[in-house]
């Protein structure tokens, strides 16, 4: 993890007529750093991530991303600014083989029209090795992968696109013990490649396997922040509860 | 173990590919053995030139039928744009217009008759179902409107050629055929079109989550089916040297049963045009056959609707095992 800002959000708020999804969001993420947003239903994490994902549009306030302000909010230019999202059913294409996944919409072609697909291969060989994602053939349909390799190809693609910050929407919902523990391993490798990571989850314990720090988001607004070797499970999931408990 | 996964994946991907496909081609092989057995003209070359004209118009149809529905679309209206774009192409030749002008402005009409149907689809985002089958009476009706529901007859001569002529032995219908269907594999198998296609059947928010134009997609998909469908307008028209305002009724259906059996998936995400190409001449060389055996045309539609049936249960064979 380094001392560059590459995310810097500053006032940012979102209204759906008079409704507050969020207000008066700041905070400033670092290169390498892993984020994880922790909060009940309702409290703003996908509003915050769809904002950042370029699906939103912001009511105001302002994002910089590698020092640049963002002015168009739309997916396509979100991620030529370097932020691309993983989303919780992961967007791949069942019955495409890995690599028409992976460079899905950024397709390598020659005379225009047709497409690489020699080069394309060993450009997604190279990727998910460099990965370390196991996967027996790329000529596989992704819909006859396991969960935690379809999560290892969603971030293949986001990656591909050029994402240094990478969003992980709900990264191991719905998967096994086994299959969490190697999508958990691979994010804190792209850790390791200076990719920072914005994780939203519902599950605190799995956030504290791999997170450096915690925000904690309540009612529209960021109630808390903790570095996670600073806090434990149970402080966290008191805030989020407490006026539960309180009752 | 690796090395047993790879062929494992490998082996699956190829039945999951080719294996419809092969199905197909050996049930040709074998229609074409008993029917020839049954039939001393079966295999003359007349009649092979017969069937492989018979059988152009649906299988040039079948191109354009195969991607809309591998992106999860449907279009009804193919028949009744083939007939507005040639009774138009028929009415500007009788207005004096150059054969070359008149048949430009019959593709014309279909692009537009398949830009208005893509634009509702995709653009007020309208079932394609309800919209196909609304343009269907639409389009026919403007036919009959045009056309006072009367044939329009007298082209000049050059334009038979297009239904009735050959070229190498081939009928020029059925090397204008062969040409889509080599278009429409290359622009499936070869160019991002193709996988955007399927994407739209299986997937479709995905796309809009990396960027891609959806709508444009969908509309070129409906654009290019009027186009092809107005080709057939121009052959069916030079064939029987009339524009009938009732050309290519139920045209449609005829042409979704043999994407069907061909191995596109109705739910969309799945298509062969190869699979299409075959169950063409599969269908068209049955026909044939039956009425070369002299057995009643409404036997030839339970035939048809028995072979449907068997191709669906075959597609969905995979589900039923994992069903049970």
């Amino acid at each position: 993890m380094s001392d560059e800002v590459v995310l810097k959000i500053s006032h940012l708020s979102k209204y759906f007529g008079n409704i507050k999804a969020i207000e008066n969001i700041n905070l400033e993420i670092f290169k390498g750093e892993i984020v994880a947003f922790v909060g009940d239903n309702g409290a703003g994490k996908s509003t915050l991530m769809k904002i950042l994902s370029g699906e939103y549009r912001p009511s105001s306030g302002e994002i910089e991303i590698f020092g640049e302000k963002v002015v168009k909010f739309n997916p396509k230019s979100l991620i030529k600014k370097g932020i691309t999202t993983v989303y919780q059913n992961l967007a791949l294409v069942d019955n495409l083989d890995i690599v028409s996944n992976i460079f899905l919409g950024y397709e390598k072609r020659k005379f225009m029209f047709f497409l690489q697909h020699r080069e394309m291969k060993m450009t997604a060989e190279k990727l998910l090795k460099n990965l370390n994602i196991n996967i027996p053939s790329l000529e596989s349909e992704v819909g006859e992968l396991s969960g935690g390799q379809r999560q290892g190809v969603a971030i293949a693609r986001a990656i591909h696109q050029g994402g240094r910050i990478l969003i992980l929407d709900e990264p191991t919902a719905a998967m096994g013990i086994k299959e969490s523990r190697e999508v958990y391993k691979l994010i804190k490798s792209l850790s390791k490649e200076e990719i920072t990571v914005l994780i939203v989850s519902h599950n605190i314990q799995q956030v504290f396997d791999v997170a450096d720090k915690v925000y904690i988001m309540k009612r529209g607004n960021i109630v808390n922040q903790f570095k996670t070797h600073d806090t434990n499970y149970n402080e966290i999931a008191d805030i989020i509860l407490g006026e539960y408990a309180a009752c | 173990m690796k090395c047993d996964l790879q062929i494992k994946a490998v082996n699956n991907h190829f039945k999951k590919k080719y294996l419809p496909q092969i199905i197909l081609f050996v049930l040709l092989i074998i229609s074409l053995v008993v029917i020839s057995f049954t039939s001393p003209y079966f295999l003359k070359w007349y009649n092979i030139k017969n069937i492989l004209d018979q059988s152009a118009i649906n299988i040039l149809l079948g191109v354009s039928m195969t991607l809309v529905i591998c992106s999860g679309g449907l279009d009804l209206s193919v028949g009744s744009i083939a007939a507005l774009s040639s009774v138009v192409m028929a009415l500007a030749i009788h207005s004096g217009f150059s054969l070359e002008i008149s048949i430009f402005i019959c593709i014309l009409v279909g692009t537009i008759c398949g830009l208005i149907n893509g634009y509702i689809i995709s653009c007020i985002n309208i079932n394609p179902f309800i919209v196909t089958i609304s343009t269907l009476w639409i389009y026919r009706a403007l036919t009959l409107v045009l056309t006072n529901s009367s044939p329009i007859y007298g082209f000049p001569n050059e334009f038979s050629v297009i239904g009735s002529g050959s070229f190498m032995g081939l009928p020029i219908s059925f090397i204008i055929t062969l040409g889509v269907v080599i278009f429409g594999t290359v622009l499936f198998h070869k160019t991002k079109y193709g996988k955007y296609m399927i994407a739209f059947g299986c997937a479709e928010a995905s796309l809009k989550r990396v960027g891609v134009s959806v709508n444009l997609y969908k509309i070129s998909v409906y654009v290019f089916s009027g186009i092809l469908a107005a080709v057939t307008g121009i052959i069916l028209t030079s064939k029987l040297n009339c524009a009938d305002p009732l050309a290519g009724y139920m045209l449609e259906m005829e042409v979704i049963s043999i994407v069907i059996l061909g191995g596109t998936s109705i739910k969309g995400g799945r298509a062969s045009i190869v699979g299409t190409l075959i169950a063409g001449l599969l269908m068209g060389m049955l026909r044939n056959g039956l009425i070369m055996n002299g057995i009643a045309s409404y036997y030839q539609q339970l035939l048809v609707g028995l072979i449907l049936i068997f191709a669906v249960i075959l597609s969905e064979r995979d589900k039923l095992c994992k069903g049970s």
